[in-house]
């Protein structure tokens, strides 16, 4: 018996199993797969037939910006390090190493566009303005979110993995909803083919770890289907905590956007000028109305997953060496300085705005205000709710009581010294 | 006042919804041609179209998750779970998403989603399509959930939670999308309050609290009970989260005893709460212990057995002989 009666090796398991695992050694160890990259780390500009006229339409003032928020970012993420050491955070997600990967993309938003990041964007909201010291508030545990998502259209940190995917592709197709809705009261009032807003494409961010959640799939099946205005931009940073990417798949994730019919970019996530070229590109295609893009951003964690981790339990520091010889800011430092962009006096400005920020969230948090209960209260539901109404007046009575407790010590306060000479008798 | 049932009465107040809010969306699957699984959506799709009566892909977390994007860009999306069982993909999103984002944004978001899920046994069907979990939404801040039990409620109540700004689940009961009342399309009346319990009958000895499918037979238990000349009080909750406590404690406060009786097992659920609440509320009031009518702690069993699960008049009745032998 045994497999002796099924049919010979039509499909060889085996001989699959080598080939896929041979793949995969290629491209994730050191990717043979097409990868766009134009800065390399060596600090010289390539060229890419669709990507160079991207690059090329960069002035030198933009540029000399992404150096400066990539360099912003990391003395921001040194010091929130810090804070966290100084026992000012609970606990800190440090970005180093990504800078690219998120000065690159976000720069390439507009402000129309709407950002949902999950809980390591930091450079995403620096480049939408947000402030970075209420950005802290979550990690300080004065706020589960810090920030007002409408003032910068940069959403809330989403700490459960990838559950924001699905509410970026509704909110896409709220997006494609408004569209028709616009151009029908522009008809229906004359105005046909004049723009009211701007078209605008929403970008989601999650990691090689979250990708395989079934959200990342269930966001790619809808978005595929209603053709969303939606660009999914997967850091794959190597390590979901200390589990490696080779673990989450075996192929490239961007291939996997193949499978959902849209395209898929794997781009140098530590090339900034690559990365904003991409990132245009697919943004541009979601706002015309050509669908979902996924760019896999190929970079690496340097640095801890938390202030809580020890990558030292699972990792070599030989392959930290390997990802800091491709540094986003030396290479780009490298090519400012060699095509005479910027000089000593630029990068000693920079050094000093660093700190300046530093100096400004060290202060911040420090003056961050812990929230009285009763906010949590308020906030649970928009409208009137019995039980927290009940719940809200237990508590007020409940506390009021240790008031009295206090007032009635305070007015008491003169008998100690009356208890102390009894004692002494 | 128009007579129609149950399905056709939600069916009327999301066209009505559809009209009056240009917002509004229905999203599930099957609801489009197919009209949902059980037609509650039917014709919908040809009067509003696939952008506003959504055939979604075949994912639960995904309609509730796509649903909440939906409502951060201003729209105000109705769900359809195709059954009460199927809603855990979705639970994820429900409960650490949807419930939360108001909290978490300090009060700058809203995220007005509505979701229908037809819930409860007694149709003879396969395992997953007869659950009552209410209790398990109910258990989430942040969450309201309410259940109709006749035509005119079910056609208000379901208006009422998309105007809602909290998500609102919905809890329909399936068995009954069939049973026939009359509906004022005009005006919600004494319904104008969809978390406000009522007092379907008076009563002097017991008070029965049931809501959803299980109303009609509180109802005929009631009537049982009446010819055997115990005066009984059924009141119909209509609201799982929050609870009217005020209706049901000054029941209570009346006729001194109390049976709360649902299909969902009685560990852990809403007979619990209820019973807690009204033993702190009304203690001196009590004649008897609160006593709990409902499922077993069990799966919910197979179709040929269900009769001995679920809570029946007979069930209800040895509830009250128990409650007022004390």
């Amino acid at each position: 018996m045994g497999a002796t009666h099924l049919p010979s090796t039509e499909f060889d398991g085996t001989e699959m199993d080598d080939r896929l695992e041979a793949e995969a050694e290629a491209q994730l160890g050191a990717p043979a797969e097409p990868m766009v990259q134009l800065l390399g780390p060596d600090g010289t500009l390539g060229s890419d037939p669709v990507f160079s006229k991207y690059a090329e339409k960069l002035d030198p003032d933009t540029l000399r910006g992404f150096y400066a928020d990539m360099a912003k970012i990391r003395r921001f993420d040194v010091e929130a390090t810090a804070l966290q050491r100084q026992g000012q955070l609970a606990l800190w997600v440090p970005l180093t190493g990504q800078e690219a990967a998120q000065i690159g993309s976000g720069r390439a938003s507009q402000p129309q566009d709407y950002i949902f990041p999950t809980y390591r964007e930091h450079g995403v909201a620096l480049t939408r303005n947000v402030d970075l010291a209420e950005l802290l508030r979550q990690f300080r545990g004065v706020s589960n979110g810090g920030w007002n998502p409408k003032d910068t259209n940069f959403h809330l940190y989403t700490l459960v993995l990838a559950a924001q995917t699905p509410h970026a592709v509704g909110y896409a197709m709220g997006i494609q909803r408004d569209q028709k809705l616009a151009a029908a009261n522009a008809v229906a009032s004359g105005e046909a083919g004049q723009a009211v807003e701007p078209n605008a494409a929403v970008m989601v961010y999650f990691g090689d770890g979250a990708s395989s959640e079934g959200d990342v799939h269930e966001s790619m099946v809808f978005a595929s289907s209603y053709q969303a205005p939606v660009v999914f931009f997967c850091q794959n940073n190597h390590w979901a905590i200390s589990v490696p990417s080779s673990v989450q798949t075996r192929i490239p994730l961007a291939n996997r956007a193949k499978g959902y019919g849209f395209p898929g970019i794997r781009v140098d996530g530590n090339d900034v000028i690559a990365v904003h070229a991409v990132t245009e590109w697919a943004l541009e295609q979601a706002r015309e109305g050509h669908g979902p893009v996924l760019i896999e951003a190929f970079t690496y964690r340097v640095g801890a997953h938390t202030t809580a981790d020890d990558p030292t339990k699972y990792r070599g520091s030989a392959e930290e060496g390997l990802w800091r010889a491709k540094d986003p800011l030396e290479r780009l430092e490298k090519y400012l300085r060699a095509e005479g962009l910027a000089d000593d006096a630029f990068f000693e400005q920079v050094k000093a705005d660093g700190d300046e920020l530093a100096a400004y969230v060290r202060k911040t948090t420090h003056d961050l205000e812990t929230p009285d209960i009763r906010t949590a209260f308020a906030n649970t539901y928009v409208e009137a709710h019995p039980l927290v109404a009940e719940e809200l007046a237990w508590f007020e009575d409940y506390s009021a009581g240790f008031a009295d407790a206090e007032t009635a010590q305070a007015t008491s306060d003169p008998a100690p010294a009356e208890q102390t000479d009894r004692a002494a008798q | 006042m128009t007579t129609m049932t149950i399905a056709k009465a939600i069916n009327e107040g999301l066209r009505a919804t559809l009209n009056n809010n240009p917002r509004s969306l229905l999203m599930g699957e099957d609801i489009g041609a197919l009209g949902g699984v059980y037609r509650v959506t039917d014709g919908l799709i040809a009067e509003f179209g696939a952008d506003r009566v959504v055939d979604t892909p075949l994912a639960e977390s995904g309609i509730i998750g796509t649903a909440i994007g939906l409502s951060l860009r201003g729209y105000q999306p109705v769900c359809e779970i195709q059954f009460d069982g199927f809603v855990f993909p979705g639970f994820n999103q429900i409960t650490t998403q949807l419930a939360k984002m108001h909290s978490r944004s300090n009060g700058n978001l809203t995220v007005p989603v509505v979701i229908r899920i037809p819930y409860g046994g007694g149709i003879g069907s396969i395992e997953h399509h007869s659950e009552s979990p209410e209790a398990l939404f109910a258990h989430t801040a942040g969450l309201r959930i309410i259940t109709p039990s006749n035509p005119h409620d079910a056609y208000w109540m379901i208006q009422q939670a998309v105007d809602c700004q909290d998500p609102v689940i919905v809890f329909e009961p399936k068995r009954r999308y069939w049973l026939k009342g009359e509906v004022d399309t005009e005006t919600p009346g004494a319904s104008a309050d969809p978390f406000k319990a009522h007092v379907l009958r008076e009563g002097t000895d017991a008070t029965v609290v049931v809501y959803g499918p299980l109303v009609p037979v509180a109802l005929a238990a009631a009537e049982a009970a009446a010819e055997d000349g115990h005066s009984v009080e059924v009141i119909d909750l209509r609201s799982i989260s929050p609870i009217d406590f005020d209706t049901v404690t000054a029941s209570v406060r009346k006729t001194g005893r109390l049976i709360v009786a649902h299909e969902a097992p009685t560990f852990g659920g809403i007979g619990g709460e209820i019973a807690a609440r009204i033993s702190e509320r009304a203690f001196h009031s009590l004649e008897a212990p609160v006593i709990r009518v409902g499922g077993f702690h069990m799966p919910y069993p197979v179709a040929k057995v269900e009769e001995d699960y679920l809570p029946d008049i007979d069930r209800i009745l040895e509830a009250l002989d128990r409650a007022l032998a004390y």
